[in-house]
Parts: structure tokens; C-alpha cells; sequence
């Protein structure tokens, strides 16, 4: 299953994605952001590409801000 | 010794404080939010879990809307200066503390119109005092919940659904009573809520933050400061979102570690519990000082909520004589003089020179204010 990263303004929406991730159940994991996504020195959260739907959907709900989406070529 | 000073920072701070600062310092001790490695990430948990725990004392959905500053100090700056634009009009109240006079005369100086609402005698505020006063250019209310230099509570709720009528937006400077009191951002009716970390929510000096309500329109409130964030970095612009706008360069981590520990003792212990304690203790020592007739005690009048703050003199002696003879012979640490209170004690008449005041903490016995009764017995009896 391809891998996809979910980018955030702050850093305080990925720590608060991560927990509000895992606390859902989903597989989640924080990532230092590809350089090639942004030149920006936070970090990302990586998940199964299978679940962006429902994931985003979580996210939406808990006041998460969202940068981006993108596809992980591995 | 007996450590009557909780209302400028409390101690003892309870179990856990220290040890959370220590862990810092020894397992992360990196920089929260501004790289993708581990320790940085488990900073970012740090600040990340303390945002939710404020938000759960406070009642607060979003977690992002708690910034943290050095202090209420820092905090009031921020709301007062952020907000206020020449021609605009300030309510205030005659007990503030110089944490709220000093940079409202700053901005009356500036064009910004300054009305101070007189309090009684005894420190208390009607709220249709304050009613009278709202002219159609009035952007803010500041009030302190609770007076630093007599525990005298503010009727901030009264006065919160005044200003939500008119469309002002209400700021609380709770320095006094974060942690000691229940304060509910939404049920209370305020837009922001200045608070500090070393008094009653326990945490080390250098913390607090300023809680901003969902009525603030961020894009009216100007960061004190701009630089990094750790976000946005191709940018020279300051991000425009939540917390990262009015948080720029490198956090109190470690301070922000031990807040954290110690709004946990304060949860574990319960907001109201510990406001009741103090209470009775305050409350028993107001009584023992009401039968020396020569002390005078200053605030509420009885049977009024309170915080467990108590100034008094004893005539004919100066405030501070009283405070370094209570040190001297009998080990207790309390603040004689103003309380950088100038305007509270114009208020209370006792301008300028002071109170002795004795702040009480949730670690307080009885022991120890029968102690400071009986102290201050003694010393009244000399100068009869």
C-alpha cells in the first residue's frame, strides 16, 4: 500500500493530528517533511493512502488546518 | 518560615514540577517545532499537551488559541496593544494592577481614550458603574478578576454580559485567580483571558499565556513581535494562523514542562477544592485580625466571595516595618507597600504607603495563620 503525507501550517496541528490519529485508531506516523514537498524544516504525518478519505474527514472535525496532501513515491 | 507571598508566585510548588523540568532538560531539551527529529517532536508534545490542558481548565475548544507569553504581563501587552487604535475608547476599573495601567496610560498617550470606572472603598466594582461609561467608540473592557492586593473579586460575569451586549470585547487579567478559582471562558462570557504560570497554576516563573477567544477577529490583533516560527519559513511575512502568529522565537520549553505538571496537580487536586481551603484558611485568619483593634484590615466586606489575599496595617506602624519585624521575629514572608498597585490603593485610601499583605497558597495550614494571628497580636501590643 503507496504511503501519502498530510502537510500542516504548524506544528501544533501535527502533534494534535497525530494524537487525534491514533487516538481514532488510525496508523500514523510523524515525519520530518521531504524537501521536495517544502523547504519548511517541520514535520509531517504519514499515513496508508487507503484511509485519506477517512482520515481527512477526522481531521476536518477536530479544527485540524491542512496544508497539503501528497503522494510519497517510494 | 511561613511563606505568605503565593499571590507574587507560589511556593512550595507541589511534587512533579521540578521532576518534569529535570526530564526536560535530560531526555528532549530540543527545540519544539523546528525540525522533524524525535526530540524536536516530543518538544512540540510538551507545548502540544500543556495548550490541552489549559484548554480543559479553562474551558476552551481550541487548544491553538492559547499563546504562550512570559507572563500576564506580557499577555495584557499583547491584547491591549495588539487591539487598541488611536480614537478607540478603554473601560477600565480603579483596582488594576500595573500590568493593565501602566500600558493603557502608555496608549492614552497614543490617542487611545482611557475611562477609569471607580470601585468603592473595599475594592468593589458595580458593574452599572461600568455600564454608564460605554460611549459607541469603547473597544474593550480590562478588568482583574480578582485584586492582587486585597483577593477582592470582580463581577466579571456581570459585566461580561454588559460588554457582549454592546459588541466590546471583555479581557480578564486573572493573575490571581487561574488555577484557584473556576474560570470558564464561554460561560463567562470572555474574549481574552490573561493568565501566568507561577502563581496558583504552580508552574516556574516565565510562563503564561493569553487565551483568545472565538469573538477576536485574529487579523485585528497585532503580534507583539514577528520573527521565527519554525513555519512558513520562505516567507519573511509572519504566518497569519493560530498559535504560530503571536509566537515567534524559540519558546520557555522547560518552563512549559513544569506548567504543565503543575496544571495536572491543580486538575488532580480540583479547581474548586483548592479555592475552598484557601478560603477557610483566609477566612480564619480575617477573623483572628478583626478582634486586635489596632490592626485595620482593608477589601471585601464579609460573607463576599474572596480570593486568599489579606492586606492590613497596624497603626501606628509603617507596612514595612510590620512586614520585616513579621520576617524578623517570626519567619513569615509577606509584601509590605503599593503591589505595583498604585491606582487599588488610591482606591482603598491607603496611597502611598501601602498595606501589609499576606497571600495565602494551596499549602497553607492553620498552624500557620494561627501562627501570624499570633504575631500580629504581639505586635500590635507594643505600640498601645
Amino acid at each position: 500500500m503507496p504511503y501519502a503525507v498530510i502537510l500542516f501550517p504548524s506544528t501544533h496541528y501535527a502533534i494534535r493530528a497525530e494524537k487525534k490519529a491514533r487516538e481514532n485508531g488510525f496508523s500514523v506516523k510523524l515525519i520530518p517533511v521531504p524537501r521536495h514537498l517544502s523547504s519548511d524544516c517541520g514535520v509531517c504525518l504519514r499515513f496508508s493512502c487507503d484511509q485519506k478519505e477517512t482520515l481527512e474527514c477526522l481531521l476536518q472535525q477536530e479544527g485540524v488546518k491542512i496544508e497539503g496532501i501528497h503522494l510519497l513515491e517510494t | 518560615m511561613i511563606y505568605f507571598d503565593n499571590a507574587a508566585t507560589s511556593w512550595p510548588k507541589p511534587p512533579g514540577v521540578k521532576e518534569a523540568m529535570i526530564r526536560f532538560m535530560d531526555e528532549i531539551g530540543a527545540n519544539p517545532g523546528r525540525s522533524g527529529h524525535q526530540l524536536s517532536i516530543e518538544a512540540a508534545r510538551i507545548l502540544y499537551k500543556a495548550r490541552e490542558i489549559l484548554s480543559k481548565l479553562f474551558n476552551v475548544k481550541d487548544p491553538s488559541r492559547i499563546i504562550f507569553t512570559l507572563n500576564a504581563t506580557e499577555s495584557i501587552n499583547l491584547a491591549l496593544k495588539g487591539l487598541l487604535r488611536p480614537g478607540d475608547h478603554v473601560l477600565t476599573s480603579s483596582m488594576e494592577h500595573n500590568s493593565v495601567m501602566r500600558p493603557l496610560r502608555d496608549l492614552e498617550k497614543r490617542g487611545v481614550e482611557l475611562s477609569l470606572v471607580p470601585c468603592s472603598s473595599k475594592g468593589e466594582l458595580d458593574p452599572e458603574d461600568m455600564r454608564k461609561r460605554i460611549q459607541p467608540n469603547t473597544k474593550i473592557i480590562v478588568l482583574n478578576h480578582a485584586s492582587n492586593v486585597t483577593g477582592t473579586l470582580l463581577p466579571i460575569r456581570e459585566v461580561g454580559k454588559i460588554a457582549r451586549n454592546h459588541q466590546i470585547l471583555l479581557l480578564i487579567d486573572a493573575a490571581q485567580t487561574a488555577g484557584a478559582y473556576p474560570i470558564d471562558m464561554e460561560n463567562d462570557e470572555i474574549d481574552l483571558l490573561a493568565f501566568t504560570g507561577h502563581k496558583s497554576l504552580y508552574g516556574p516563573q516565565g510562563t503564561g499565556g493569553l487565551v483568545i477567544g472565538e469573538n477576536v477577529n485574529i487579523q485585528d490583533l497585532t503580534p507583539l513581535k514577528q520573527g521565527g516560527t519554525g513555519s512558513r519559513s520562505e516567507f519573511e511575512e509572519q504566518p497569519d494562523f493560530l498559535p504560530d502568529r503571536y509566537e515567534s522565537g524559540t519558546p520557555n520549553a522547560v518552563g512549559i514542562a513544569g506548567l504543565l505538571a503543575g496544571v495536572q496537580s491543580v486538575l488532580k487536586r480540583g479547581v474548586s477544592q483548592i479555592h475552598q481551603g484557601e478560603i477557610a484558611l483566609i477566612e480564619e485568619l480575617v477573623r483572628g485580625l478583626e478582634e486586635i483593634p489596632s490592626v485595620k484590615i482593608y477589601g471585601p466586606q464579609k460573607g463576599r466571595e474572596r480570593m486568599a489575599t489579606l492586606s492590613f496595617n497596624i497603626a501606628p506602624l509603617s507596612p514595612s516595618d510590620v512586614a520585616s519585624r513579621l520576617e524578623n521575629e517570626f519567619g513569615i514572608l509577606g509584601r509590605p507597600g503599593l503591589h505595583c498597585a498604585p491606582s487599588a490603593h488610591r482606591t482603598l485610601g491607603t496611597f502611598p504607603e501601602g498595606t501589609v499583605r499576606l497571600s495565602l497558597g494551596c499549602f497553607n495550614t492553620r498552624e500557620e495563620v494561627h501562627h501570624a494571628i499570633e504575631a500580629i497580636h504581639h505586635l500590635s501590643k507594643g505600640n498601645r
